[in-house]
């Protein structure tokens, strides 16, 4: 494992971090969910009107955030509570909003010196797409897509420093 | 021996998972008490006694690690085992929870092994 600072002069776009992004995204569903995510064959894009933000603040800074459909959402809120999809009902935003946390937590575990030296805000959710996020920085976010039976998950990481 | 617990985390949901883990670790569980953060766990305390803390860190109001610290001072929870069970996954925190009472350490995500393969040994020392 290197450090952060090794990370960062290693790859200053730090497109290093994406496979890591996407091992701590598939651990979460594979471990908490119980299910293996795949890879999507196509760029198509769908409605992602749940997102889910986590804020990265210390060492790292920026925003992590996992965008879906509501019916993975549901989807994700059933697996996690045990429950049919038809039985969920309020706890979705609650459940995708502790994915997201656990990806971004994860994500940090991953890189020496980042666990200890990083904090995570609360998660934030927002209903709806007809939004645009800007951020403090020029740099495109790194990004992972998958799928959650067979619905797309967009994972992106923005890093502000 | 059914035993009582109390899962303290700010997530609904994953206090969810947390009681439904312990009863795939075999642990039978007479009574389930849940509380989104400490200052709630505290007060859950002072009229129910319990033989088993799970407790997240990061929450709002009173954190895991605040709530922890004061549990030598309530009756209810002398002598019960804390485990925590937290996204924050630092040796740092690992050891800061230790020297704050805390008897295990899980870090999520996770799988309902490692909470039978954490939780079942502090039970055992504490019977």
């Amino acid at each position: 494992m290197k450090s952060v600072s090794e990370m960062l002069a290693a790859n200053s776009s730090q497109e290093n971090w994406i496979p890591l992004l996407e091992v701590a995204t598939r651990e979460v569903f594979e471990r908490m969910l119980g299910c293996q995510l795949s890879v999507p064959a196509g760029t198509e894009e769908t409605c992602l009107d749940v997102t889910a933000m986590v804020g990265l603040a210390g060492q790292l800074c920026g925003v992590l955030s996992v965008r879906c459909e509501a019916k993975a959402a549901a989807l994700m809120a059933s697996r996690m509570l045990g429950v049919a999809l038809d039985k969920v009902g309020p706890e979705v935003s609650d459940a995708i909003g502790e994915v997201c946390n656990m990806v971004a937590g994860n994500f940090k575990n991953k890189i020496a010196g980042l666990a200890e030296g990083c904090m995570l805000s609360p998660p934030t959710v927002i209903t709806g797409s007809d939004y645009v996020m800007r951020s403090q920085t020029d740099s495109p976010p790194l990004e992972v897509r998958l799928l959650f039976e067979g619905l797309l998950l967009v994972i992106s990481l923005q890093v502000h420093s | 021996m059914p035993i009582r617990a109390l899962i303290v985390d700010d997530s609904s949901v994953m206090r969810k998972i947390v009681e439904r883990s312990l009863a795939q670790a075999g642990i039978v569980l007479s009574q389930v008490f849940q509380a989104g953060n400490g200052v709630e766990a505290l007060a859950l305390l002072k009229d129910n006694p319990v033989d088993l803390i799970l407790c997240d860190i990061n929450m709002p109001v009173m954190d895991g690690l605040e709530f922890i610290k004061k549990l030598p001072g309530v009756e209810n929870a002398k002598g019960v085992p804390v485990v925590m069970i937290t996204t924050e996954g630092s040796e740092a925190h690992v050891v800061q929870a230790l020297s704050c009472g805390a008897r295990g350490y899980i870090r999520k995500p996770f799988t309902p092994e490692q909470v039978k393969e954490h939780v079942l040994p502090v039970l055992a020392r504490k019977s």
